[in-house]
């Protein structure tokens, strides 16, 4: 037993895994979200993708930790946050890229071009059809107000999602304002914040409350699952702000070993050939504006979205989820 | 190593003797030692978050949310706590000792739960019963009402249930494994004296079975601690929610890694006084007299007996087990494809490595604090099994940074004398991810083994020795057919936990080992909770695999 193990273990030094050739990415987007588009890529390019999935945070960590000798080309996130935090530590390099400032509008990648959106989330008002009348519904402030106490549903504020959309409101109405907006919130809940977005949005359907804020693309799976379900999408904000948005994107690293193939691929991805592809898996939109975005999500209209820079959401997350434990948002 | 296992010179038959041997260390302290040192290099690396200050979120935490969060963490801790104790000891008490219809089956039906991880019992728990779910709607339908009262699942309550009902078979299989050892000749003597059925189990049975309660317990409460999948789905705050929120949220891995030791100091605290406090009781037993004879509840009380424990079957595992597979028939067409034997495959194959290593790692362990019972052995196998009771994605995190630390150190090595830089060895590797498995879950193994020792009298290998039987010998033929149950649960234990095993696999996975807590991973990260149930149901299946062995092989054994 002990010489099988110590042969084993032997076998294991002796093979490490190297990163020569391919290409590493570290993502935070789960697999089946990605792997169609490497495998278009490898077909195409002939150049191998190789991957690991986590959460964004331990990934970085990781990263963090293996300094120079990471094998990491490409750290991939479903939100901002994580990518604003991976700059300020250091860890992404600057890419120069005019094909990626073309097909990537400037509020949608950071200023600094460290990272980049590849695709674009939409949070928004969900509502019950049965319960809601035309003209109700207007803005995410509006949600405050008392005439929606024991009606609204929310999702947990430890949700980045959450995060990212009271820090734009922050950088909309400042701390004081925003401070009394989601105590509002709170105190209009029909029942604790849930785990996740389905969750609320099956709570609005069974009648637990009327309204809640999602992210389309959950809208959009729940309604392939249930085509009768009674629920639909509402565009807040469209006389202000716009509609919250978040991105899910990709920076190279700073210690890339194979920087010139990980900036091809992500030039790649934001281009017209991948977008329709990389937004539509999941049903998000679409960040270059040259794409139209799926016929399902098409149906649920256009909107005005907000055009603040989304470096925002992770420079002003802290201040929000301090703001959010101080109102009691769970 | 086994010249020093079996060398009776350094056994202390008791503690009279103990207080003789020479106060210098021993090989007993090295090994132990070198095992501690193994767990201590992450630990280590969570205990330098203090080198960075970080009051600000300190004093947010402590102005917010903290005390809270401190209440509830403890309410979770003593609820799942007398839970699992009650639930644990009754159901092992009833299939080891008594008889009654079914008996067998529920023998090892009853460890089915332990395959069910648990944050996936949590989502079918929500699933079912929330305001939402089927049965509530089914309710509101009946009724024509929507006022109809139901306890509301996403509570305290609701969240201990679902803790106890996924974490009480530790403490089952310890106490099971310790009344069927339990010796007949002393039960026997007990029932001469005249003692009751009543009395043997409050008098002797139990005291003499507490070493294995005490180390089911702490696992469950150590695996409760450490929770984090479990309570998010419940969006019930702990103290590991201020941990992640510290690290996710705060971006503050220092922050994380602070709070991440508090909790640690004090199971480790924690262990220290529960191991001194019954330092000084003995539990040898006359092991292998003979199974005492069973109690027999017949009539009614049987049949009451086997109703109660089809209903604990029918919730803690039937229920959401028949749930999984109705989740899973939806998606099956689109998502199952040939990967999945791939992804079983590396499932097995690594909780197998990781069982066998750490169960050889934890009997070391178990051995040096019988053959050198003093404080230092104490302090150095309670650090060993601390890897278990820090929230998986801190410790993985440090692991990381250790190994890591160590590809680091050979580059510059090899860059200074001009050689090229080798890149990544030990990082990525499955080596590292076998070793951080062996450092989680070295209490999983250490527990059973070292209760399992610690009834064996000394007077058997003593004899053995003195029979002229070398110190091999003596192991193979004393310690380890004795040791068999211990060893056994530990293994399975370990194996089924490395396969349910998620934030360690994530982060050090070598490429393209993917497992099914992986697949599991995938699905709900995004609340895709019932694609999520196809890979569940999976590993479900998988965990039943060794399970089912061992059940076969003890009931061979018996024959």
């Amino acid at each position: 037993m002990k010489k099988y193990l110590l042969s084993l273990f032997a076998l294991v030094i002796t093979f490490p895994v190297y990163a020569t050739d391919p290409i590493t990415v570290y993502s935070a987007r789960k697999e089946h979200l990605i792997k169609p588009l490497f495998d278009a890529y490898t077909e195409k390019t002939g150049v191998k993708i190789q991957y690991i999935t986590d959460k964004a945070g331990p990934l970085l960590a990781r990263i963090k930790a293996e300094g120079r000798n990471t094998p990491a080309d490409l750290f991939m996130t479903v939100d901002a946050g994580n990518l604003w935090q991976a700059a300020e530590e250091g860890v992404l390099a600057v890419t120069d890229s005019k094909l990626l400032e073309t097909n990537i509008p400037v509020h949608l990648r950071d200023p600094e071009n460290r990272w980049f959106g590849l695709s674009v989330r939409a949070r928004t008002i969900v509502y019950s059809t049965e319960r809601i009348k035309d003209g109700e519904l207007t803005t995410y402030e509006d949600l405050a107000d008392a005439k929606w106490k024991g009606r609204l549903c929310l999702r947990t504020s430890k949700k980045v999602y959450n995060q990212s959309l009271v820090a734009m409101l922050i950088a909309r109405h400042g701390e004081e304002r925003t401070e009394q907006l989601v105590k509002g919130w709170v105190a209009n809940l029909a029942t604790a914040p849930f785990s996740n977005d389905t969750k609320t949005m099956e709570a609005i359907a069974a009648g637990q409350c009327d309204v809640g804020i999602v992210n389309t693309y959950y809208f959009g799976r729940l309604k392939k699952k249930k085509p009768e379900i009674k629920l639909a999408l509402f565009w807040p904000n469209q006389d202000s702000t716009g509609v919250h948005v978040n991105i899910s994107g990709a920076g190279v690293t700073k210690h890339a070993k194979n920087r010139n193939a990980a900036t091809k691929l992500l030039e790649w991805l934001s281009s017209p050939e991948a977008q329709e592809k990389f937004a539509g898996l999941n049903m998000e939109y679409p960040v270059n504006p040259a794409v139209e975005a799926d016929d399902v999500v098409k149906a649920w209209g256009e909107f005005k979205s907000d055009d603040l820079n989304v470096s925002s959401a992770g420079a002003m997350q802290a201040t929000a989820i301090k703001l959010m434990d101080r109102a009691g948002y769970r | 190593m086994q010249e020093s296992i079996l060398d009776p010179r350094s056994e202390p038959d008791n503690n009279r003797l103990a207080g003789f041997l020479p106060r210098k260390l021993n090989k007993w302290h090295y090994t132990s030692g070198a095992l501690a040192l193994l767990v201590a290099v992450p630990l280590l690396v969570v205990f330098s978050g203090w080198l960075k200050p970080e009051t600000e979120i300190w004093s947010h935490l402590a102005d917010t949310i903290l005390d809270q969060l401190v209440i509830n963490t403890i309410k979770l801790v003593v609820g799942v706590g007398i839970g699992v104790v009650i639930l644990g000891v009754s159901l092992a008490w009833l299939t080891a000792r008594c008889e009654f219809p079914g008996r067998k089956w529920f023998d090892w039906l009853l460890m089915l739960p332990m395959a069910m991880p648990a944050y996936v019992l949590a989502f079918v728990a929500i699933g079912l019963l929330d305001f939402s779910g089927p049965v509530q709607t089914a309710l509101r339908t009946w009724f024509g009402t929507s006022n109809i009262w139901f306890p509301e699942i996403r509570s305290t309550g609701g969240l201990i249930t679902v803790m106890v009902i996924a974490f009480y078979p530790y403490v089952y299989m310890m106490a099971r494994t310790a009344f069927i050892t339990q010796g007949r000749s002393t039960l026997e003597a007990a029932r001469m004296l005249g003692a009751s059925s009543y009395g043997i189990f409050w008098r002797i049975a139990l005291p003499m079975a507490r070493p294995a309660i005490a180390a089911g317990t702490t696992l469950a409460l150590m695996e409760t601690l450490a929770d984090f999948g479990t309570v998010a789905t419940f969006n019930y705050d702990t103290f590991t929610t201020a941990i992640y929120k510290a690290w996710f949220g705060f971006f503050s891995l220092q922050a994380a890694s602070q709070l991440a030791s508090i909790l640690l100091l004090l199971v480790f605290v924690s262990l220290m006084l529960e191991k001194s406090s019954r330092r000084k009781s003995k539990y040898h037993d006359s092991m292998r007299s003979g199974e005492p004879p069973r109690l027999h509840l017949s009539g009614w009380r049987g049949w009451t007996v086997s109703g109660l424990l089809a209903l604990l079957f029918l919730i803690a595992f039937l229920a959401p087990f028949i749930q999984l597979c109705l989740w899973s028939f939806q998606v099956v067409t689109t998502d199952f494809d040939e990967r999945y034997l791939g992804l079983l495959a590396h499932t097995l194959l690594l909780g197998a490595l990781a069982a066998m290593v750490t169960v050889i790692a934890g009997m070391v362990l178990s051995f040096a604090r019988r053959f050198q019972p003093d404080r230092t052995t104490l302090v150095t196998t309670s650090l060993a099994t601390l890897g278990y009771a820090l929230p998986g994605s801190v410790l993985a995190v440090g692991i990381m940074v250790a190994a890591s630390g160590f590809d680091n150190g050979i580059n510059n090595l090899f860059e200074s004398i001009g050689l090229n830089m080798p890149g990544q060895i030990f990082g990525g590797s499955l080596l590292a991810l076998v070793l951080a498995y062996v450092i989680r879950f070295m209490a999983v193994a250490f527990g059973p083994i070292e209760t399992v020792l610690s009834r064996i009298r000394p007077s058997l290998p003593e004899a053995a020795r003195s029979l002229g039987a070398t110190s091999s010998q003596t192991l193979k033929a004393i310690y380890l057919p004795l040791l068999r149950p211990g060893l056994m649960t530990g293994l399975l234990l370990v194996m089924v936990d490395t396969m349910k095993e998620m934030p360690a696999t994530l982060l050090m996975r070598p490429f393209g080992w993917d497992t099914l807590a992986v697949r599991i991973y995938e699905m709900t990260s995004e609340g895709e909770w019932e694609r999520a149930a196809l890979p569940a149901i999976t590993l479900v299946f998988a965990g039943l695999i060794p399970v089912v062995l061992l059940i076969r092989r003890s009931q061979k054994r018996r024959k």
